[in-house]
């Protein structure tokens, strides 16, 4: 099945909740509300044309330009965008979900956006989101053990973060 | 009176026998881990109830370094994700930038390309089944597979200079062209190579110990493992011809690098007498009784065939080297396209997935990379598959599962 037509199926099920759609990309994907996710996905999944019962990958994108005099050039406002890989094993087709997210909730820095769980509805999603969390800064809410997967349990910060500061020392090991 | 005896005894009896849930630490610098994990283990006598992964030992934030660096020089990072297959690798992220660039690569580089993926699957499945007989403690496999393995290092180090971090598949095509006379010394390879199969499988597959050491061990249901987003062997030794599954291997569905104009299967069991053709250098071992679908002997026996596969791929893409058209290697583009693109390549443990994002402002360094391992997912059901083994076994299911840490921490 095409995008087009993938699209065209998921619009007439939800309608305005797509808030936006890019079909000229390179992977055509849906953007939505993170409140929304769930039900699309459980949609995408387990509708008998779509049956999305594979996920790829969850990616976290930090859309910042830390240094000021570049930010203007930059050519995107900054926000966190959560990308959704999915493909079918039945139907073979792949499809992309987006997320834009705030960079920090309620614009107070240090407080981690927020965006739902998919883990119970694909197993896979457990370590992808707990990887995102963990790199990227993502708080899903309803996952079942968020905690950090490749960093030490004590670290700081989330390292794929554009303005993220690498730490000149960690329990006594110098970091440059 | 009898009624407090009988207590007495009671708790003697208890603190006699008494067991208590214990947790073991497999790890990190465990033979059998492969490489720095660490598995906790709950146990209940020698039976397992659950299994926690720790990693991260390795862990180098490659994804990051991406962000910092052009993809040409990104290339060497993707040596050290799976150090086994270091070709798939730099292919696999070759594809994603030429996909986000919108190059054409010429037929010459797709050819070497695929003939050089295809050597390295093989060295890689000979590690996976060496390591896999080492885990079960066999020795002697180990020593054979490395013995060929040995062969394809020198063969590469021949093309590249390097024996394990080779960075030679690169954006627009090969860094360099055939070294004079490789063809034939590769061929040369393959004939001594395949009577050697033989070898391998009266060592392992149809050896007795180990497929009552794997065979119904660790068994992976199909629904299972597509939910955990398991790829690779370990898909498709869950699979089921005879149940219409479709052959879940991404160079026969979302073809690359011309991989469709090619005759090969795609390894599916079960393997009843009548899987075979001629073609198989006359391999049959029988499926074990003991053996299920999705089980590590399954898994471990897939990796076998495709190793075959390989080899028919590797003799038709020698045959059209000569023939190609193009150069090995084209310019590619001086600054990345605005836009993301996301490509799987069928690695040897799994789908292999790198997402590349362009800079708005055009420049050559992007906006994010970010690499989808198969070890990583692959090794996320370990926890479902170890439920209520014995802890001997942990390492035969862990071994069938063939990590690389370098590809799951990154």
């Amino acid at each position: 099945m095409t995008a087009q037509e993938i699209i065209a199926i998921v619009k007439e099920r939800f309608g305005p909740k797509i808030k936006a759609e890019k079909l000229d990309a390179i992977d055509p994907y849906i953007v939505i509300d993170p409140a929304d996710l769930v039900e699309v996905c459980r949609f995408l999944r387990d509708d008998p044309r779509l049956q999305f019962d594979m996920l790829n990958c969850i990616s976290g994108v930090d859309y910042c330009e830390p240094d000021p005099a570049k930010a203007a050039k930059a050519g995107f406002e900054p926000h966190l965008e959560v990308v959704y890989h999915l493909s079918s094993f039945v139907k073979r087709h792949r499809f992309v979900v987006k997320l834009i997210l705030p960079r920090w909730k309620n614009n107070t820095p240090g407080q981690l956006p927020e965006a739902p769980s998919v883990a119970s509805l694909w197993r896979a999603a457990d370590w992808h989101e707990r990887e995102t969390y963990d790199l990227v800064g993502v708080w899903f809410t309803d996952h079942p053990d968020l905690r950090r997967i490749l960093l030490a349990d004590d670290w700081e910060g989330h390292p794929l973060r554009k303005d993220y500061v690498f730490p000149l020392e960690y329990h006594g090991i110098r970091g440059r | 009176m009898s009624t407090t005896l009988e207590r007495d005894e009671q708790q003697i009896i208890e603190l006699d026998v008494r067991t208590d849930e214990m947790l073991v630490s497999m790890g990190p610098q465990h033979p059998s881990t492969h490489g720095v994990l660490r598995l906790v283990l709950r146990t209940d006598g020698e039976v397992v109830s659950e299994v926690t992964p720790h990693m991260g030992y390795l862990h180098r934030c490659a994804e990051k370094i991406g962000e910092n660096v052009t993809p040409i020089q990104f290339i060497p990072y993707t040596d050290r994700m799976d150090y086994l297959a270091a070709m798939n690798m730099n292919l696999g992220y070759s594809l994603a930038v030429e996909k986000l660039c919108g190059m054409k690569i010429p037929e010459k580089a797709q050819v070497i390309r695929v003939l050089i993926a295809e050597m390295n699957r093989i060295a890689s499945h000979l590690v996976g089944m060496g390591a896999y007989g080492l885990d079960l403690g066999s020795f002697s496999p180990f020593l054979y597979a490395f013995r060929e393995r040995e062969m394809i290092l020198d063969l590469f180090e021949e093309v590249c200079g390097a024996r394990l971090t080779y960075s030679y598949i690169t954006i627009g095509g090969v860094h360099d062209d055939l070294p004079d006379g490789w063809l034939e010394r590769c061929s040369k390879f393959l004939d001594y190579f395949e009577p050697r199969i033989q070898e391998y499988h009266t060592l392992l597959t149809k050896n007795q110990i180990f497929i009552k050491r794997t065979a119904g061990i660790g068994i992976l249901p199909k629904d299972l493992a597509i939910n955990y987003g398991c790829t690779g062997p370990m898909l498709r030794g869950s699979l089921d011809r005879t149940q219409g599954d479709p052959a879940w291997d991404l160079r026969k569905l979302e073809p690359y690098c011309g991989y469709e104009s090619y005759d090969f299967k795609a390894i599916i069991p079960p393997f009843t007498d009548d899987y075979y053709d001629d073609e198989h250098f006359g391999i049959r071992p029988r499926t074990p009784p003991e053996a299920v679908i999705g089980d590590c002997w399954h898994r471990f026996y897939v990796r076998m065939l495709e190793v075959v596969e390989s080899i028919k791929i590797v003799r038709q893409a020698i045959d059209r080297y000569p023939k190609a058209q193009g150069t090995h290697r084209i310019e590619p583009p001086r600054h990345l396209p605005v836009g993301e693109a996301y490509v799987e390549t069928e690695c040897p443990r799994g789908q292999m997935g790198f997402w590349v994002v362009g800079r708005p402002n055009k420049d050559i360094v992007p906006l994010r990379v970010r690499a989808r391992s198969s070890s990583f997912c692959n090794l996320s059901v370990i926890s479902e598959i170890c439920k209520n083994c014995l802890i001997g076994d942990v390492p035969a299911i862990l071994g069938s599962v063939d990590i690389v840490m370098g590809e799951i921490d990154r």
